[in-house]
C-alpha cells in the first residue's frame, strides 16, 4: 500500500512540474509581453522600462528557472496590476471559490445519490427512465445560461435570493445549484450503475437469504459498495468544479479565484494567470490523489494494487 | 418497451442534429435578413408570440436592431463548425495517442497515460481563456485551442479499446500471417474500435459547442460581430431583466442542440454496444 502511495505521489509531482512548464509557455505565447503590458499608447522607452522592471529583458530560460525555483518554494511572484503578492491575492480569493465548490458538491450529492439509488431500485421502470432523462437534460444545460435563468426567476421575479455578491450564505445557493448541475449527470449515472451491480452480487443474495430487511440490504450493504466509486469521482468532480467555477463566478460576480483569473487575463497580468492555472491544477492533482487513497481505504480489495 | 423509448429518443436526437446541420450548411439561403445589418430604429423588437411584434422579424431583433432569427441561424453554423472542427483536431490527437499507447504498451503507454493525467489536471476554461486572451480571439485560434485541449476522452477510450482488441485472435492471426505493425493497426485495430470512437466524437462535439458558448459568453471566444449563441447571450444580458426572451431564444437553441447531439450519441452507443466511460 505504501508503494502505491509513493508511486502516486511521484506522478503527482511530475504532473505539477509539467503544468508549471505549460503555464509558463502559455503566458509567453503572445510574443512580447512588455508591449502588451505597457498598453497601446506606450512609447518605446515605456516598453523598455516595463521590460526592465519585470525582468523580461533576461533570457527566457533564466526567467523560466526563476519562476520554477520560486514557485516550488511557494513564491508565485507579484501581480502587475494589483501590485501585490500573487499568493496573497489567491489566498484572499480562495475561500469564495472553495465555498462555492463545496456547496456545489454537497448539492450535487444530495440530488444524485437518491436519484441514482431510486433509478437502480426501480430499474427499467418509468421512474428509472425519468431519472435518466433528468441526467441528460442536466448534461445539455449551458451553466452560464442556467445561472441567468435562475437570476431572472429567483432573483428578480420571486425576489428570494440575491443575484450577485458574497454578502451572505444565501449568495452561494444559486451559484452552488448551477455548479452542481455539471456534476449531477455523472454522479447519478455512477450511483445507479454501482447500485445495480451491487444488487446483483453474491453478498446481497446472502443478505437476502439471511432475511434482512429491504432497507437494511439497500443502505447497509449495497450502498456501501456502490458508494466507493462515487466518493472517488466526487473528489475528482470537486476538482473539475473548482476549475470550472470561473464561468459561474463571472455570472454571479463572485470574486473568487476563477474571477481573479478572468480579470487577470483581460489585464495581461500574466504572473497571476500562470499562478491561478498552477494552483487549480495542483488542487486537482491533490484531490485525485486523495480519491485514490480514499478508494484504497474504503475498499480493502484495492489495497493490493 | 425500453427499446421503444430509446429508439424514439435516438430519432429525436437525429432529427435535431439533422435540422441543425441543414441550417448550418444552408444558412445564407435560409436567413430572411442580413445577420450583421444594424437598424437602430428597430432595436429589441419582440418575437412573434408577443404583443407588438413585427412580422418582418419573426424572432424580433437584438439591441442593435439586427434580425434575431438570422443571427440564430448563423450562430448554428458557428456552433456546428466549431463542434466538428474541434472534434476532428482533438480526435486526431487523442486517437493517435490512445491507439499507440494501448497497442505498443510499455514506455509509450506510460507517456500517454501521463499526458492524459496532466491534461485532466489543467482547468480547461481558464487555459482556453488565457490562450485566446493572449493570442487574440478568432475562430481559428479558438478551434485550435479547444482541439488541443479536448483530446483526453478520445485517448482514454482509444487506449482501453485498443488494449482489448490487441489480444484477440484475429490480431494474432494477422501477426502470424506476417502483417506489419502498421498494417495491423490500420487494418485490424482501428476498424474494430471505430464504433466506440464515433460515440466519443458525438459527445465531444456537444462538449466543444458548450465550451465555445461559455468562452464567447465570457468575451474571449468568437469575436463580435459574429453571432455565436454564447456571445448573443452575453450581449443580451443587460436587457434580460426587462425582456427575458433575448437570452431565452439563443439559450434554448444551445440547450436543444446539445441535447440532440447527446441523445444521438447515447443511441449510437446502445446500437454499437459501445462503452465510453473512462
Amino acid at each position: 500500500m505504501l508503494r502505491f502511495f509513493i508511486r502516486r505521489l511521484v506522478v503527482a509531482l511530475l504532473v505539477a512540474a509539467t503544468v508549471m512548464t505549460l503555464a509558463f509557455i502559455m503566458t509567453r505565447l503572445s510574443g512580447d509581453l512588455a508591449t502588451s503590458i505597457a498598453g497601446p499608447s506606450a512609447t518605446q522607452e515605456d516598453i523598455e522600462a516595463v521590460r526592465k522592471a519585470y525582468g523580461l529583458d533576461r533570457p527566457v530560460i533564466t526567467q523560466f528557472f526563476d519562476w520554477v525555483g520560486r514557485a516550488t518554494m511557494g513564491d508565485l511572484g507579484d501581480s502587475f496590476f494589483f501590485k501585490r503578492r500573487v499568493t496573497e491575492l489567491i489566498g484572499e480569493r480562495m475561500p469564495v471559490t472553495l465555498t462555492l465548490g463545496l456547496t456545489g458538491l454537497v448539492i450535487a450529492l444530495v440530488i444524485s445519490l437518491p436519484l441514482g439509488i431510486l433509478a437502480a431500485v426501480k430499474e427499467n421502470t418509468a421512474l428509472d427512465r425519468a431519472v435518466q432523462i433528468v441526467a441528460l437534460l442536466g448534461q445539455a444545460m449551458p451553466s452560464f445560461w442556467l445561472g441567468l435563468l435562475l437570476m431572472i426567476v429567483f432573483g428578480l421575479k420571486l425576489g428570494w435570493l440575491p443575484i450577485s455578491g458574497t454578502d451572505s450564505w444565501e449568495s452561494f445557493i444559486m451559484p452552488g445549484v448551477v455548479l452542481a448541475f455539471s456534476a449531477v449527470p455523472a454522479l447519478t449515472r455512477l450511483t445507479r450503475a454501482g447500485m445495480i451491480q451491487a444488487m446483483g452480487s453474491d453478498y446481497i443474495r446472502t443478505a437476502r437469504a439471511k432475511g434482512l430487511s429491504r432497507a437494511s440490504i439497500l443502505l447497509k450493504h449495497a450502498l456501501r459498495n456502490a458508494a466507493i466509486p462515487v466518493v472517488a469521482i466526487a473528489a475528482v468532480q470537486l476538482g473539475f468544479m473548482l476549475g470550472g467555477s470561473i464561468v459561474i463566478e463571472q455570472v454571479f460576480a463572485l470574486h473568487g479565484v476563477g474571477f481573479l483569473g478572468w480579470e487577470s487575463i483581460a489585464k495581461n497580468d500574466f504572473p497571476v494567470v500562470q499562478a491561478v492555472v498552477l494552483v487549480l491544477a495542483v488542487i486537482y492533482v491533490g484531490l485525485t490523489m486523495l480519491a485514490d487513497m480514499l478508494n484504497a481505504v474504503l475498499d480493502p480489495r484495492l489495497r493490493g494494487a | 418497451m425500453k427499446r421503444g423509448w430509446k429508439n424514439i429518443a435516438t430519432w429525436v436526437g437525429a432529427a435535431i442534429v439533422g435540422v441543425a446541420a441543414f441550417a448550418a450548411l444552408f444558412a445564407p439561403l435560409l436567413v430572411p435578413h442580413d445577420p450583421f445589418l444594424q437598424d437602430l430604429g428597430k432595436r429589441l423588437l419582440v418575437p412573434f408570440w408577443m404583443e407588438g411584434s413585427d412580422p418582418q422579424h419573426l424572432l424580433g431583433t437584438d439591441q442593435l436592431g439586427r434580425d434575431y432569427l438570422a443571427r440564430l441561424i448563423y450562430g448554428c453554423r458557428i456552433s456546428m463548425m466549431i463542434g466538428v472542427t474541434v472534434t476532428i483536431v482533438s480526435g486526431a490527437i487523442g486517437i493517435t495517442m490512445g491507439v499507440l499507447g494501448g497497442f505498443l504498451g510499455g514506455r509509450v503507454d506510460d507517456v500517454v497515460l501521463f499526458a492524459i493525467t496532466t491534461r485532466l489536471s489543467l482547468p480547461v476554461v481558464l487555459v482556453a481563456l488565457a490562450v485566446v486572451g493572449l493570442l487574440g480571439s478568432s475562430m481559428t485560434i479558438l478551434m485550435i485551442t479547444l482541439g488541443l485541449l479536448l483530446w483526453e476522452r478520445f485517448a482514454v477510450v482509444a487506449r482501453s479499446t485498443t488494449m482489448q482488441v490487441r489480444n484477440l485472435d484475429f490480431v494474432a492471426a494477422a501477426w502470424c500471417a506476417g502483417c506489419s505493425r502498421w498494417r495491423i493497426l490500420a487494418g485490424e485495430v482501428l476498424p474494430n474500435i471505430a464504433s466506440h470512437l464515433v460515440v466519443v466524437a458525438t459527445l465531444e462535439i456537444a462538449l466543444a459547442i458548450l465550451l465555445e458558448a461559455a468562452l464567447s459568453f465570457l468575451g474571449l471566444g468568437v469575436p463580435p460581430p459574429l453571432p455565436s449563441w454564447g456571445l448573443m447571450i452575453a450581449e443580451a444580458k443587460d436587457y434580460m431583466f426587462f425582456s427575458p426572451w433575448v437570452i431565452m431564444i439563443p439559450g434554448v437553441c444551445l440547450f436543444v442542440l446539445v441535447l440532440g447531439i447527446n441523445l444521438l450519441g447515447d443511441g449510437l452507443r446502445d446500437a454499437f454496444g459501445a462503452r465510453t466511460d473512462p
